[in-house]
């Protein structure tokens, strides 16, 4: 077991004088998972995430990691790592596209039970015929499972966002789990530098009775949940209990947002955000975002970007003031759907101002040329 | 658990729930107890809602009767008609879906060992025939495979009860079901020798017929998990309300088939289990 010293969440994110790595985003989950004090993680192949599991059993067997296993599909990883976190310890995974699919039953189960896993989420197209290429629309199925979705631009993001998720997953008063999203193989497979804190020292342990639900290791009460299931009755008692269950959960989440905004410095990040054209992006569009940005400013066109950082809890408020004055919000995206368009429309003022795209799919790259004509678009309105 | 967890504070006692107030003071935790003292302690399992004569409901009772450190003892269930009742269970149980109860027990028995490295939490899971033999088979296959420290139990009525009385992989065969409507295409699962060829330290088919046959597997499946292996309990619970035969015919049922060798009670036993059962069993020590 290699000798880590425990020290406060706040020295491991900003006081600990970082190293800087030049490593792929998988080895970005490797290094933050080797920090992150996790108990137990297991782990299932697909693309692009296997790698990052890997990684994360390779620093098991260096003894990081305190228990590692491949389960045998996504979805009994997803119920394994469940169980595991039931018992009362910090657990880790990840999956991606189809993997997500196939586990899909699973991550509104997580929510329910209120349990902090974290899970990384390798994006990847889901549709037939079969594809391996980056996508981002799996995580428009997961919008109302209930738990906390971090988007992540690059390696560096996955890397802070992994070790702070389990932070803000394990407030008692949150207490659900947190997924972090990352574009697949643009993030994961491609070096990028990232800096890292020091490798000998981890975060505080999990502390399992700072749960707001019993743990299930007969050490603290209650042993009977109830006298009388309500799982299947249809009387009123048994609605109001589930319907007050669902609202708690989504209070959970609602209450993540000041640990959001305390660790990740906000839901979004702007820059010249006074603009009257912003770009709103997540992920691996706002670089090619910002890159636009900067074409358009070298002809003169003065365009703002809002990177959301956070997607559930959804930061409504922040974006209906940042764009009250905006002519036009560019929603460039990588899927088809344009899953992200649909959400800013819904809290906007005007939503006909917000441009739904430009869009790619089926793995291509954005070029940032599809982004700075819609900036010239507006520009010339 | 501490034995001290299971108390009430005094100022409530006279507004305590009568059953939780029984379960304090004469309890099974810590004790000891087994089929052949029910009557004298309060079960764990208190009023349940499933049906008049469910084998089942039974089955459940016996098992929680039979577990040597209920204190230490967390089940993993699975939907079904079990799931109705163990909410009611003085034990700490999960739901957590359809068929993922061994996936589900496997995290939280490692999970239990990490934390707990010098005592046994004996984790047993409980679940239908639905749950163990078709939606979950592959999570309690790889359960078994992978050598995972669990005690299974399938509660076996040959049927999706819960929902209505549809065909389960358990269904024998010819049998006239919802969803079997010409009668069931192919034979009964033969789950208990997939478990002794799939790693199963301990094997064994039993029915409630015989209380005391029944403790002896679950114990014994309980105390193999612990030091030597996965383990696996097959419980035929006849089901009056599908198969359509009056609430005080279940044991007639299940009595008839062990007889006619339609449901054979079997125990498959590995040699390492043996030993350790024998080294425990031959000093008279129920755990």
């Amino acid at each position: 077991m290699p000798e880590q010293k425990v020290v406060a969440p706040e020295f491991m994110f900003t006081e600990a004088a970082r190293e800087e790595q030049f490593i792929t985003g998988s080895e970005a989950v490797r290094e933050a998972v080797r920090r992150a004090n996790v108990d137990m993680a297991v782990s299932y192949p697909i693309t692009p995430q296997s790698e990052s599991m890997h990684l994360v059993g390779d620093i098991y067997a260096e003894g990081y990691v305190k228990d590692y296993y491949r389960g045998e599909n996504e979805f009994a990883v997803m119920c394994s790592v469940a169980g595991a976190a039931m018992g009362g310890v910090r657990v880790f995974t990840a999956t991606g596209g189809p993997g997500t699919m196939r586990a899909l039953e699973m991550f509104p189960t997580w929510v329910g039970a209120r349990l902090p896993i974290v899970c990384a989420f390798f994006t990847r197209g889901i549709n037939s015929p079969l594809t391996i290429q980056p996508d981002t629309i799996e995580m428009a199925h997961l919008l109302d499972t209930g738990m906390i979705m971090l988007h992540a631009e690059d390696a560096q993001d996955l890397y802070d966002m992994i070790l702070k998720a389990f932070i803000i997953a394990e407030q008692t008063e949150v207490h659900i789990p947190v997924g972090v999203f990352a574009d697949g193989f643009f993030v994961t497979h491609t070096r990028d530098k990232v800096r890292v804190a020091p490798a000998d020292i981890k975060l505080p342990p999990y502390k399992p009775y700072s749960a707001p639900v019993p743990v299930m290791d007969m050490e603290n009460v209650p042993f009977r949940q109830m006298r009388d299931p309500f799982v299947m009755k249809s009387n009123y008692v048994s609605y109001a209990a589930h319907a007050s269950w669902q609202q708690e959960v989504l209070a959970a989440a609602e209450r993540a947002r000041p640990f959001i905004r305390q660790y990740l410095g906000g839901l979004v990040e702007v820059e010249n955000e006074q603009a009257d054209i912003l770009v709103l992006a997540g992920g691996t569009a706002v670089c090619q975002s910002r890159e636009a940005i900067a074409m358009a400013r070298e002809e003169g066109i003065e365009a703002g970007l809002i990177k959301i950082k956070s997607l559930r809890p959804f930061p409504g408020e922040e974006l209906r003031a940042l764009t009250a004055k905006a002519k036009a919000v560019i929603v460039p995206e990588f899927n088809r759907v344009g899953w992200l368009s649909r959400e800013l429309r819904n809290v906007v003022q005007n939503p006909d101002r917000v441009v739904p795209g430009p869009r790619v799919f089926g793995g291509m790259t954005m070029p940032p040329d599809l982004i700075l004509a819609e900036i010239r678009r507006y520009a010339r309105e | 658990m501490s034995k001290a967890m299971f108390k009430m504070t005094t100022a409530f006692a006279d507004v305590m729930p009568a059953e939780y107030v029984e379960l304090v003071q004469s309890g099974p935790f810590g004790q000891g107890y087994g089929v052949a003292d029910l009557g004298s302690f309060k079960e764990l399992i208190e009023e349940h809602p499933l049906c008049a004569g469910c084998g089942l409901a039974l089955a459940v009772r016996l098992i929680m009767a039979s577990l040597p450190t209920p204190e230490d003892t967390v089940v993993v269930g699975s939907t079904g008609c079990s799931s109705l009742a163990f909410p009611q269970i003085a034990l700490q149980n999960i739901h957590s879906l359809f068929g993922n109860q061994n996936a589900v027990a496997s995290g939280l028995k490692r999970a239990l060992k990490l934390r707990f490295p010098d005592k046994h939490k004996d984790v047993l899971v409980v679940a239908g025939d639905g749950a163990t033999a078709d939606i979950g088979l592959d999570m309690v296959m790889h359960s078994w495979s992978r050598g995972e420290k669990l005690a299974t139990i399938m509660l076996d009525n040959e049927a999706y009860a819960n929902t209505g009385g549809q065909e389960s992989g358990m269904s024998p065969e010819g049998c006239v079901l919802y969803m079997a409507p010409t009668g069931k295409k192919f034979k009964k699962i033969a789950l208990p020798e997939i478990a002794r060829e799939s790693g199963c330290a301990y094997v064994a088919s039993v029915t409630p017929v015989q209380p005391r046959k029944l403790e002896k597997a679950v114990r014994r499946a309980i105390l193999v998990a612990r030091e030597v292996g996965p383990t696996y309990v097959q419980i035929f619970v006849p089901c009056p309300t599908n198969f359509k035969f009056k609430p005080q015919e279940t044991l007639a049922k299940a009595k008839q088939r062990e007889k006619d060798q339609t449901y054979p009670l079997r125990e498959f036993i590995t040699p390492e289990a043996q030993a350790y059962l024998a080294a425990l069993e031959g000093g008279g020590k129920h755990d």
